[in-house]
């Protein structure tokens, strides 16, 4: 039996390298949108609980803190989908004959279907 | 003028004398045209001949010398020592394999790994000789080419924190090979390495950190290979739930 030794991983691994940090906080930006969807799901149970339980809501939702933690929701939100959008490229690869075709004809649809759905979201909750 | 030196942290460990690994300072001579394995060459020849470690080529192609500069995976005959001046360079065995001595790691795990992943063409039936070879379009070879360029250096292994937490995840390099032979025109084989790759250890077991492709000497880009073969598996999958047996 080999005396090979194995060194031991630390907890702080994840410090040492910068690519390794983007990882983490990529990562860790996950927990602002699972966050935002259980308040989402709140929401949609008060909705369903009647008039009086669904404006004790949007009380609620009116306090600083609210407002605090959705703004940082949604710039972990698109910094998240932002990150993922970039690496398109590295998951599908598109090739004219032997040439991959450039970074930016993957990435970009990725922002313009998001740019439009977000454009019909916002004008159909503002109709009235 | 006095010569210019550098000072080389080594990584030591002789089993059976050192229960724990120690670093040990040498000073070597500082010259613009030596890499970390042209010092550690000096060192073994002209300071200290017990210190063990692996290499061949000194030009980037046999995958040998790798070892951790200074925290990060790099081919030690191509890592400069004016990149790392005045110093001093920690050279290290390659992070996430057990160490058999000094800078030397064991590297059994990754070799029953490839062994699994089936590197080489595989064919239903072979045609006869007569017949004449495979033929295989420019284009065709443009899908796998990159990654038939891996020299087995296992830098990726070594920059790939999940392997280091989960040592039964298949890995990088061997995931990529795999990918090289699969989109082969030449293979038949995507089914007998199928289990391999798509078992939980496979690619799902990859959290997609990158940092394989960083630190890769040759370009491959393993980080890449795996996230295609997860849409290649996905895909496959929509398809065996929409289509009937054999249409696919």
């Amino acid at each position: 039996m080999s005396e090979a030794y194995r060194r031991p991983v630390s907890d702080t691994w994840w410090l040492k390298n910068p690519n390794y940090r983007f990882f983490m906080y990529r990562e860790l930006t996950a927990v602002f949108v699972l966050a935002f969807l259980l308040v989402f799901l709140y929401f949609l149970r008060q909705l369903a609980s009647g008039p009086e339980a669904y404006n004790a809501f949007l009380r609620r939702l009116s306090s600083p803190w609210s407002f605090i933690f959705h703004t940082a929701a949604l710039v972990a939100a698109c910094f998240h989908s932002s990150t993922w959008f970039n690496l398109t490229p590295k998951a599908v690869v598109v090739r004219k004959g032997e040439e991959k075709i450039p970074d930016a004809f993957l990435i970009t649809p990725n922002y313009v279907g998001w740019l439009t759905i977000s454009v019909i979201i916002f004008l159909i909750a503002t109709w009235s | 003028m006095a010569e210019r030196t550098i000072t080389l942290e080594v990584f030591r460990y002789r089993p059976g004398t050192d229960k724990e690994p120690v670093f040990q300072n040498y000073t070597v001579p500082f010259r613009d045209d030596w890499v970390v394995l042209d010092a550690l060459n000096y060192l073994k020849d002209q300071v200290d001949g017990s210190i063990s470690y692996r290499w061949s080529c000194r030009m980037g192609v046999c995958g040998s010398c790798g070892m951790m500069v200074n925290g990060t995976p790099k081919l030690t005959c191509a890592a400069f020592l004016k990149d790392y001046y005045p110093g001093p360079v920690r050279v290290e065995p390659l992070a996430n394999f057990p160490v058999e001595r000094d800078l030397i790691v064991n590297i059994t795990d990754f070799a029953h790994k490839l062994k699994e992943v089936k590197p080489f063409i595989i064919r239903r039936e072979e045609k006869p000789v007569s017949e004449g070879e495979y033929l295989q379009s420019p284009a065709e070879l443009a899908t796998f080419k990159q990654f038939s360029m891996c020299i087995n250096c296992l830098l990726c292994y070594a920059a790939c924190p999940i392997y280091g937490l989960e040592s039964s995840f298949v890995g990088p390099a061997a995931i990529a090979l795999a990918q090289r032979y699969n989109l082969d025109s030449r293979d038949q084989g995507q089914e007998e390495r199928h289990d391999v790759i798509f078992r939980h250890e496979g690619i799902w077991e990859c959290t997609f950190v990158g940092e394989c492709s960083e630190v890769c000497p040759k370009d491959v880009d393993p980080a890449g290979a795996i996230q295609q073969a997860k849409v290649g598996g996905a895909l496959d999958l929509v398809k065996s739930m929409l289509m009937p047996r054999g249409a696919r």
